[in-house]
Parts: structure tokens; C-alpha cells; sequence
């Protein structure tokens, strides 16, 4: 999966804290819902009318960024010495030598 | 005296005089510049201008209204942060050249916001480029040589388009002041794709995210600030309300993210964080109505605050750590907790969390794209929103911070990187529990109030619930990791494939060359060949010939006319 094998080093926050923080944080996302169909909120546009729309809209919005990003991916990377190209003769003379090939 | 100063000519004395001095008197000069302008800037007001005539035509190079003001105020801050930010520069960071480029680069954003003529708006312009690249090169790599001079080219073009744009447009209206534009017309669309390149349009973005992550720790700060605000700014001038607008930044907004996601070099991140971030403010001067144009404007003062602030955070990792990759880094609170936290203060203003800065500048765009009726345009500006929490609220601070611990020990970078992004944080802050401050600036009345209980709870269920999904990706082990490597982007046009073109045309036209020149040298030693054969020492023309011979030849043609003669 991952080129330098950074999965064999530990993580930089104990795992005890993460862990408190994540239920913390989604405690917060549960509320969030919650509030959602106590308070009754302004509607604007009407997708709005549908019930946590906002909390839906995040979540999925950013599941499918991720997938899409990792599809991207597929596309466009390359190793970082791709543009690493001899120079043009004449133009910028005297580095990049090394690579030239 | 203050306020009849144009601004960017204490910038430029000051970068006049800081080679002379060094040492505290430096410091003092440094920071006495963005403070004197301040005040000068301050004092200045609305419809103060100076006019002149030349060859027939009324120049304005200093123009002071409602619009250009506030410009003028965003940018001492910016050089106020940027400065303070680069004061500990030393000789062997090429300091003198850094800062004098610095001081004339935050001059020459001045002098554009200030220009009253499309003449003096292109002199600014170009310095602009000629200015900044210099906090490029001074980086002193290869890599940071060649993205530099790429640079200076893109931007070098977009100038001399702003000038074959303006000089049609004098033409046509015989009046060369720079108000609405509009695009009708040759001129319109030249200006407009001159802006478009230094607002980083979708296709002409790429010398944004090549260049900026490749200049100085400080440079890249004095880069974010400037460059594109100065486009932002032009385009609310030129072209508000123009439609194409609209889809033009939702694109902007949009692409950068996806990218954004899988980039490895934290700086470049941002470099797509900033093309998202201008896609708000271009949608919002596309709106063109006084609520959208005043929200892309005042999302234009604060992304130089946040951004500013983020990029200073990555430039003090790389100060302190030599290295700006996610691969690379990881761990670093427990080191630089100040940073740390600073940073994290960025990440939620640019993400738009109530209670910080892009809160109440964003929302003003998405409510006037709701008010104006764009309702497919909303979601997708709503989709970027939450797309910002991804790399900008959580990538940023998390793989450099957090993450994987890269074993990298270090300390809190200088003093007054410190207080340049204490300022930052503190504005970020101040502008979003206290909007109105920001809201009396704006170029037309606000009516505006971001804190209502509807717009607090949605922003939070979107923000958290975004959150939540990078989480829920980063626990189940589907997060894309970092790796080590480059995106191919537009840049790919010029940096891959131009190169290749020219060199497999330039191949072939060598090819063809060597065998005409070699076709012709081989005839032209033929004929060479065969003249020296009768020309040569042992021509048969050229020969010399013993008298006794010539004296029988003479007697054989005398014999020959004498029989003649006889017939």
C-alpha cells in the first residue's frame, strides 16, 4: 500500500486519546442530528426540506470526493522524478545534468 | 501629508533603502514600511485621485474608491504578517534580495489596486511578476529555478495580454480608465483572459500550484497574499455580474479539491486550497449583486488571512524541518505545539467553522447564489465547502502534526514567525466573532447577518459529518495513504509535452536539415571535385606546358592557316 511502509510507524497520539476524541466527536455528530429534527431551521432551497440534509450532504459528498480522489489517482500519478527531463539544449544550461540522459 | 501619499511609492522608497542598512536598523525599516502605509492608507479618502494628461489621454494612477480601499488596508496587513514573518532572514537566505523584492512586490499590488488607467494597471501588473519571482529563485534549487522561470513566462504573457486588451479597448472608447468592462468585444475577453490567468482560471491554473510550494518558506506567504487578490480584485472591477463567472469559479471550486486530496507536498495543498478558495470569490463576482460581490470580496481579506496563516504554518515545518511532505512528516505537536495550534486555528477559519473568519465571508456567496435563484450552482459551491474540510480543516494539520510519528524532533520556529502567524490568528478570530468590523468595509452596505441559528447548525451538521467521513475512512483503512510522487495537471501541457513536441519536431527538422546539407555539400564537392580536375595543379587546363611544346602547337596552327589560305 504505502511506498516508504509509514503503516510500520506508530501512531503520534496515543491510541487512549484518539480513542476518547473519535467518540467525543461523533457523541457531536449524533447531537447535530438530533438538534436537526427538534429546532425547526429556515429552508432556503428545497433539498433543504429533506430531514438532516446538511449532515447527509457532508458525509456523502465527502465519501464520494475520497473514492473519486483515489480514482484520480489511478490516473494521474507518477514517480517524483517525472519531470525531472533533461533540460532543453540551450535553455537553463549547467543543471539538471545529472538526469540527463 | 498622510493620506495624499499613493501607497505604493513608500514601498518602493523603502525597498530603495533597505540595502543600505542592516542589523536592527533594518528590522526597524522593515516594520516602520507596512506601518507608515498603513497610516498613510487609512487617512486616505474615498474619490481622492491624481490625474494627469499624457499624449492626449487623462492618466489616473491613483484612484481611491470604496473597492480599491479595502484592498489597500487587506494588503498593509498582508505585508504587516509577511514582513514580520521574514524578519529573520540572514545573509545566506539572499535576505536583501528577499526583502527588497518582497517590499516592491506588496508595492506593486498597491500600485494595481490604486490604478485609476489601464496603463499604469499594466506597469504594476508586470511588476508584480518581475518582483515575485525573485522569492522563488532565492529558494536556490533547480526545481525552484525552472518553476520560477515558468513563472515569470505564464505571467509575462498574461501582462502583454492585459496590454493588447487595453490598447483595443483605448482604441475603440478613446478613454483609457479602468471601470466596467464586460466582455463584448476583442478587448473584453483579451482583459478578461489577462485577469483569468492571474486569478488561476481553470487550464491557465497551473503556474499557481508549480511555483508557489517551489519558493522560500517566507516568499510563499508574500506569494499567497498578493497575486491573485490583485485579480480578484480586478475582476469584481471589471466584470461584475458577468454569468460565465459563475460556472468559472463552481469549476475552480470543484477540481482543485480532488487534487487536493492526493497531493503529497502540503504546500501544493494549499496552493489547491487557494484556486478552490478564488473559485468562491470568481462565483461570487459572476452573481455580480451587491451581497455577492461584497462576500467575494470580503472571502477575499479573509483567505489572505487564513491562507496566509496556513501557508506561514508549512513554511515554519519546512524552516525548522527542511520538508513540506506528508510522507515525510507526522508527529510534529509534540515539538511545536504554538504552531500546531496556530495552524489548527487556520484550518478552521478557511474550513468556515462559526465563530472564525470564512464563516461570514462564505456564506455571503452561498446566500446570494441561493437569493439570485442559482439553484444548481448551490450544491455544487456546497459540495467544495465540505470538500475544504478535507484537505485544508484536516489534512493540513493532521499529516504534518499528527499521524504517523516520523520520529522528526525539532523546535518552534523563530520568534517572529510566531507573532506573524499570532497576528494572522488573531484576525482570523477577531474578523469572526466581530464580522462587522470587516462588514463597514465592504464596498456596499451589508445587511448581512451570518449568525442565525439555521446557519450555525447547518454549517456544523456539514462540517462535522464531513469530518466524520474522513474519519470513518481513516478508521477502516480506506483513507488514500501518502505516497511519495507528483499529479500530472495542466502543467503537464508545457512540462511534459511541449518538451517532448519540440524535441521529436526538433529531431525531425534536424533530421531533414543534416540530409539537405549533406545532399548539398556532396554536390557542391563534385563540382568542386571535377573543377580541381580540370582547374587543379595537375589540371589539364591548368598545366604548365614546356615553350618547345608551344612553339610546335604555334608552327601547327600557322601550318594550319597557311593550307587554309591556299584552299
Amino acid at each position: 500500500m504505502n511506498a516508504h511502509g509509514e503503516a510500520h510507524k506508530p501512531n503520534s497520539v496515543p491510541p487512549e486519546w484518539s480513542r476518547r476524541i473519535i467518540r467525543t466527536f461523533f457523541a457531536a455528530c449524533i447531537l447535530l442530528v438530533v438538534i436537526d429534527f427538534v429546532y425547526h431551521r429556515h429552508v432556503y432551497h428545497s433539498w433543504e426540506n429533506i430531514p438532516a440534509f446538511y449532515a447527509l450532504f457532508g458525509f456523502l459528498g465527502l465519501a464520494f470526493l475520497i473514492q473519486a480522489s483515489k480514482g484520480l489517482r489511478r490516473l494521474v500519478m507518477r514517480p517524483e522524478d517525472y519531470y525531472d527531463d533533461p533540460p532543453l539544449p540551450g535553455l537553463m544550461d549547467g543543471e539538471g545534468d545529472g538526469h540527463a540522459g | 501629508m498622510l493620506g495624499s501619499i499613493p501607497p505604493f511609492l513608500i514601498f518602493f522608497i523603502g525597498a530603495l533603502l533597505i540595502p543600505f542598512v542592516r542589523g536592527l536598523p533594518r528590522l526597524a525599516l522593515l516594520l516602520a514600511i507596512p506601518l507608515l502605509g498603513g497610516a498613510n492608507v487609512w487617512a486616505i479618502q474615498e474619490g481622492f485621485q491624481v490625474q494627469y494628461d499624457l499624449l492626449g489621454y487623462t492618466l489616473t494612477p491613483m484612484r481611491a474608491d470604496r473597492l480599491s480601499l479595502l484592498f489597500g488596508y487587506l494588503f498593509h496587513l498582508a505585508a504587516l504578517i509577511a514582513i514580520t514573518y521574514s524578519l529573520h532572514l540572514k545573509r545566506e537566505d539572499s535576505d536583501t534580495v528577499q526583502h527588497v523584492s518582497g517590499l516592491i512586490y506588496a508595492g506593486s499590488a498597491l500600485g494595481a489596486v490604486f490604478a485609476g488607467d489601464f496603463i499604469t494597471l499594466f506597469v504594476f501588473w508586470e511588476l508584480l511578476a518581475i518582483s515575485s519571482v525573485f522569492l522563488i529563485w532565492t529558494r536556490r534549487t533547480p526545481e525552484a529555478l525552472r518553476a520560477g522561470m515558468r513563472y515569470l513566462i505564464v505571467h509575462v504573457v498574461s501582462g502583454v495580454t492585459l496590454l493588447a486588451g487595453a490598447m483595443v479597448w483605448v482604441h475603440q472608447t478613446g478613454d483609457p480608465t479602468f471601470g466596467f468592462i464586460g466582455l463584448e468585444g476583442l478587448a473584453g475577453w483579451l482583459i478578461f483572459l489577462a485577469l483569468g490567468v492571474k486569478a488561476a482560471f481553470p487550464l491557465v491554473h497551473s503556474w499557481l500550484i508549480d511555483a508557489y510550494p517551489e519558493g522560500t518558506a517566507t516568499g510563499t506567504v508574500f506569494l499567497s497574499a498578493f497575486t491573485t487578490k490583485v485579480a480578484v480584485y480586478a475582476l469584481a472591477r471589471g466584470y461584475p455580474g458577468t454569468e460565465v463567472l459563475i460556472y468559472i469559479g463552481a469549476f475552480m471550486a470543484c477540481f482543485p479539491i480532488f487534487y487536493a486530496v492526493i497531493e503529497n507536498d502540503l504546500r501544493r495543498t494549499l496552493g489547491y486550497s487557494m484556486i478552490n478558495q478564488i473559485g468562491f470569490m470568481v462565483c461570487g463576482v459572476g452573481v455580480g449583486t451587491a451581497l455577492a460581490v461584497n462576500g467575494a470580496v470580503a472571502h477575499a481579506f479573509n483567505d489572505v488571512l487564513f491562507k496566509g496563516l496556513l501557508f506561514m504554518s508549512m513554511g515554519a515545518v519546512l524552516h525548522m524541518t527542511g520538508r513540506t511532505k506528508a510522507s515525510d512528516l507526522g508527529g510534529l505537536y509534540k515539538s511545536m505545539p504554538i504552531t500546531t495550534t496556530l495552524c489548527i486555528i487556520g484550518a478552521a477559519s478557511i474550513s468556515a467553522f462559526p465563530l472564525f473568519n470564512g464563516f461570514v465571508s462564505k456564506s455571503m456567496v452561498m446566500s446570494a447564489l441561493l437569493d439570485e435563484g442559482h439553484m444548481w450552482i448551490w450544491p455544487v459551491m456546497l459540495f467544495a465547502s465540505a470538500g475544504v474540510v478535507e484537505h485544508a480543516g484536516i489534512k493540513i494539520p493532521f499529516f504534518a502534526f499528527f499521524a504517523h510519528d516520523s520520529g522528526i524532533r525539532t523546535k518552534e520556529p523563530p520568534r517572529n514567525m510566531l507573532v506573524a502567524m499570532g497576528i494572522g490568528a488573531f484576525l482570523c478570530i477577531l474578523i469572526g466573532i466581530r464580522p462587522g468590523l470587516l462588514y463597514d468595509l465592504l464596498p456596499f452596505p451589508v445587511d448581512y447577518h451570518p449568525y442565525d441559528a439555521t446557519h450555525v447548525l447547518t454549517q456544523l451538521q456539514l462540517l462535522f459529518f464531513a469530518i466524520g467521513a474522513v474519519v470513518v475512512f481513516q478508521l477502516w483503512k480506506i483513507y488514500p495513504a501518502e505516497i511519495p510522487s507528483v499529479n500530472v495537471d495542466a502543467d503537464w501541457v508545457y512540462r511534459r509535452a511541449a518538451p517532448r513536441v519540440v524535441r521529436a519536431v526538433g529531431g525531425a527538422v534536424t533530421a531533414v536539415d543534416t540530409a539537405f546539407r549533406e545532399a548539398f555539400v556532396g554536390a557542391l564537392r563534385r563540382i568542386l571535385r571535377g573543377a580541381f580536375r580540370a582547374h587543379g595543379p595537375k589540371g589539364i587546363l591548368a598545366r604548365s606546358w614546356p615553350a618547345g611544346s608551344m612553339v610546335l602547337w604555334v608552327s601547327v596552327m600557322l601550318t594550319a592557316f597557311l593550307f587554309l589560305q591556299f584552299l
